[in-house]
């Protein structure tokens, strides 16, 4: 793959596309003129006759969708600079790392050092959710307002769950003084205690300890009652069973402020994948049965579920090549988000504006950040792709050291042509 | 990485008739045919007889080499490997693998490298991980035989424990079985399941609710919880050994409540036909999950010729494998 820097302060005219804009609904042939780091124009008409200014540099879109840059509401970062490549190479332009870094961001040192990090790479831009309790322990609030003012966009303890009940609470009462959301990870851990994989035949068949599907709902029953009652903002990450589903319904429904997202395996696969032990399927939480999948494709249908992530989490060889029950959990998932996530475009669930809304506007909207839109004075963060060029997943050749990807050896549809940062060429496939 | 060979082994039974094992290795019961595992069982049969004689060894596996990699303790079958492969003349190391040192550094996949170097002819493999040994045999050149993994298979258990029932009853089809303890831990419950399954016996399985893994009706058996209902009628009762720490409010409140309502006792086995056969795969804790009596009643009991029928099965899977892996003979 290629990281282009061209054209940094000048203009670039982006021609003959077919605009995609999820904020707006806009879907038209059309163009876009970029400025320096701004979008200072995006039209139907915009270029109809090829009329581009004389100064800009002009990039023929061929037909192709362009659309906002994608954004993720929730990857792990291990190593940052693979990280942000991993991004770029899959239309991501910005992304929401988890706090389960090294060292923890629980502290206003550490969410300005990954901003500052990810800034000077300049591919993706990162930003930091904040810890809800100091090193991820689950007792003790950290600075969440702090953290807040020195950028940290929403709060989780990322792939743990605030499990005490009482610190929920006051985590979430705490966090609407100023505002914040609380983010969880629905998992309750005495249940789950052995769990290495969704509970039910396969995991008995395999001789594998079972996360129940109650261990998911159970927390979200008890945190959406802790919402109604402080008031505080809540949302669900990764949902990943049917029951859970229900709850949101039933959540929302009666008004409690409570969002929820989920991230490709949920929708894309299930128990199933994981086989003969193979490793990379073992995520957290775990891939469910298949009517928990097709609950969770019906949730993204009819808009329970508010976004996609893509759950991103990078994993070394030595950490999955391992007898399952010892490997880590997590698989990558920022190279392959549109691909996947248009399979549900593909297989007649949701129109491709739809699909587009759930990684671009959605998460940003949920996350307050300026991205996602194609709009005149925005950040010209911006990806080209063609919706149904095919193409293979291969773990080995998706950049980075690490290669566990729960989709290696997919046939998917959905490719990135170019990805724009700033009005930045950042990524484009070699040939 | 995961580059599947498929060996015939062929071995000449009695100078006669070629008889095909077409697995390179023995991971588990799950997936062998009915005609697999006679193959198997005819073949220990001859075993047995063997083993009965003053000299109890024939050289079938002279120069070949095979270890016993025990990555969780164990005496009983690691001794019963051992001396099948002794007996059919083999060269046979035992590796204990002090888990602590695993974990201070040295992955499975490098043990089994290292190993590999080392030219064996079969590794045996008990690992505590489900899926383990399946892991490391995608990592080496040889024969591997599944020496029990985690919660999920304990093939040589099975067949030994199928044998016994063989040579008593002259079949398995039709017999209805019961399997009773702690089924979620067990892999000599999957592994007995999984065969008794294929070979068209019917297989209960009795225990507290605690004590069973999710969904196991979908492996084929019938569920109780309750031993008089569930051994109503039984040709075959096996018990299984329940772990000391499972005992103690854990899973069960305590080890007089587990005996009183699960253990195996006349009263309870009165249930069962009145010839039925008691098994257990050792080690037994007596007063926990059997009667001491009934463990020990020369009618009824067969567990001391379970382990007679272990070295027998053991010798017959080590041959048939062993010969397979270097594809050439036969």
């Amino acid at each position: 793959m290629a990281v282009k820097n061209e054209y940094p302060s000048g203009k670039v005219a982006y021609i003959n596309a077919r605009l995609l804009d999820p904020a707006t609904g806009l879907d038209t042939p059309g163009g876009v003129l970029t400025e320096g780091e701004i979008i200072a124009d995006v039209g139907a008409g915009l270029f109809k006759k090829k009329d581009a200014p004389k100064d800009a540099m002009v990039i023929d879109c061929g037909g192709k969708c362009l659309s906002p840059g994608l954004v993720d509401m929730r990857i792990e970062v291990g190593d940052l600079a693979s990280t942000a490549l991993a991004a770029v190479s899959g239309g991501v332009t910005s992304a929401v790392c988890l706090p389960n870094t090294e060292p923890v961001i629980d502290d206003m040192s550490v969410v300005e050092f990954v901003a500052r990090r990810a800034r000077k790479l300049g591919l993706a831009k990162v930003y930091p959710y904040g810890a809800v309790t100091k090193g991820l322990q689950g007792i003790e609030l950290a600075e969440l307002g702090l953290l807040a003012e020195s950028g940290a966009v929403a709060f989780t303890d990322g792939i743990k769950a605030v499990a005490d009940a009482l610190v929920m609470r006051r985590a979430l009462s705490y966090a609407a003084t100023f505002g914040l959301m609380i983010v969880q990870h629905p998992e309750e851990p005495a249940l789950a205690a052995d769990g290495v994989m969704n509970a039910g035949e396969v995991a008995t068949r395999l001789g594998l300890f079972g996360i129940p599907p109650e261990a998911e709902v159970i927390l979200i029953e008890r945190d959406v009652r802790l919402a109604e009652a402080t008031g505080g903002r809540l949302h669900i990450a990764h949902i990943s069973t049917a029951e859970s589903l229900d709850a949101i319904r039933r959540a929302k429904d009666r008004g409690i402020n409570v969002t929820c997202d989920t991230a490709p395996p949920y929708f894309a696969l299930n128990e199933a994948a994981v086989g003969d032990y193979r490793t990379f399927a073992k995520l957290s939480p775990p891939l469910r049965t298949e009517e928990d999948r097709q609950a969770v494709v019906a949730g993204l249908t009819d808009g329970t579920i508010d976004a996609i992530a893509s759950d991103h989490a990078p994993r070394d060889e030595e950490s999955k090549r391992l007898p399952f029950e010892q490997a880590a959990p997590g698989g990558m998932g920022l190279s392959t988000l549109l691909a996947v996530s248009l399979e549900l475009h593909h297989n007649g669930h949701l129109g491709l504006l739809d699909v587009l809304r759930l990684i671009t506007s959605a998460p940003a909207g949920l996350m307050g950040l300026e991205a996602g839109a194609l709009k005149k004075g925005a950040a010209a963060d911006l990806v080209l792709f063609d919706p149904d060029e095919g193409w293979k997943v291969n773990a080995d050749a998706l950049g980075g050291k690490a290669r566990n990807s729960p989709f290696d050896g997919r046939p998917v549809q959905g490719r990135v042509l170019r990805t724009v940062v700033d009005g930045r060429t950042v990524f484009e496939p070699e040939n | 990485m995961g580059i599947k060979f498929i060996y015939s082994a062929l071995m000449k039974q009695d100078g006669k008739d070629k008889v095909q094992f077409p697995h390179r290795h023995l991971l588990g019961i799950e997936g062998l045919s009915p005609e697999e595992i006679s193959i198997l069982l005819d073949r220990s049969e001859t075993y047995v007889d063997q083993n009965r004689r003053a000299d109890k060894t024939t050289p079938v596996l002279h120069g070949r080499t095979i270890i016993n990699l025990f990555f969780e303790d164990s005496t009983r079958t690691r001794t019963s490997f051992e001396l099948a492969g002794k007996r059919l003349g083999g060269d046979i190391i035992n590796m204990s693998v002090d888990t602590s040192s695993v974990k201070k550094g040295e992955t499975l996949t490098d043990t089994a490298m290292t190993l590999n170097a080392m030219h064996p002819d079969v590794l045996i493999v008990r690992h505590p991980h489900s899926g383990a040994v399946k892991l490391l045999s995608e990592k080496v050149n040889c024969a591997v035989i599944n020496g029990g993994d985690g919660s999920h298979e304990h093939p040589t258990q099975a067949l030994l424990d199928a044998l016994t029932i063989r040579r008593r009853r002259g079949g398995l089809s039709g017999l209805l079985v019961a399997i009773c303890g702690d089924i979620l831990h067990s892999r000599v419950a999957r592994s007995n399941i999984h065969l008794l399954n294929t070979m068209g016996a019917r297989v209960r399985v009795i225990a507290p609710k605690t004590l069973l893994p999710p969904e196991i009706e979908r492996m084929g058996v019938e569920v109780f919880h309750d031993m008089s209902a569930g051994l109503k009628d039984c040709d075959i009762v096996m018990m299984l050994r329940l772990q000391r720490e499972r005992m103690n409010g854990n899973f069960l409140p305590s080890i007089r409540e587990y005996f009183h309502f699960f253990g195996l006792d006349y009263k309870k086995l009165g249930h069962a036909k009145e010839d039925a056969l008691i098994m257990h795969p050792g080690p037994m804790n007596r007063g926990v999950e059997i009667d001491t009596d009934v463990a020990d009643d020369v009618g009824r009991s067969v567990i001391r010729e379970q382990v007679e029928m272990g070295v027998a099965v053991r010798m017959a899977v080590l041959e048939l494998l062993a010969l397979g892996s270097i594809g050439g003979d036969g």
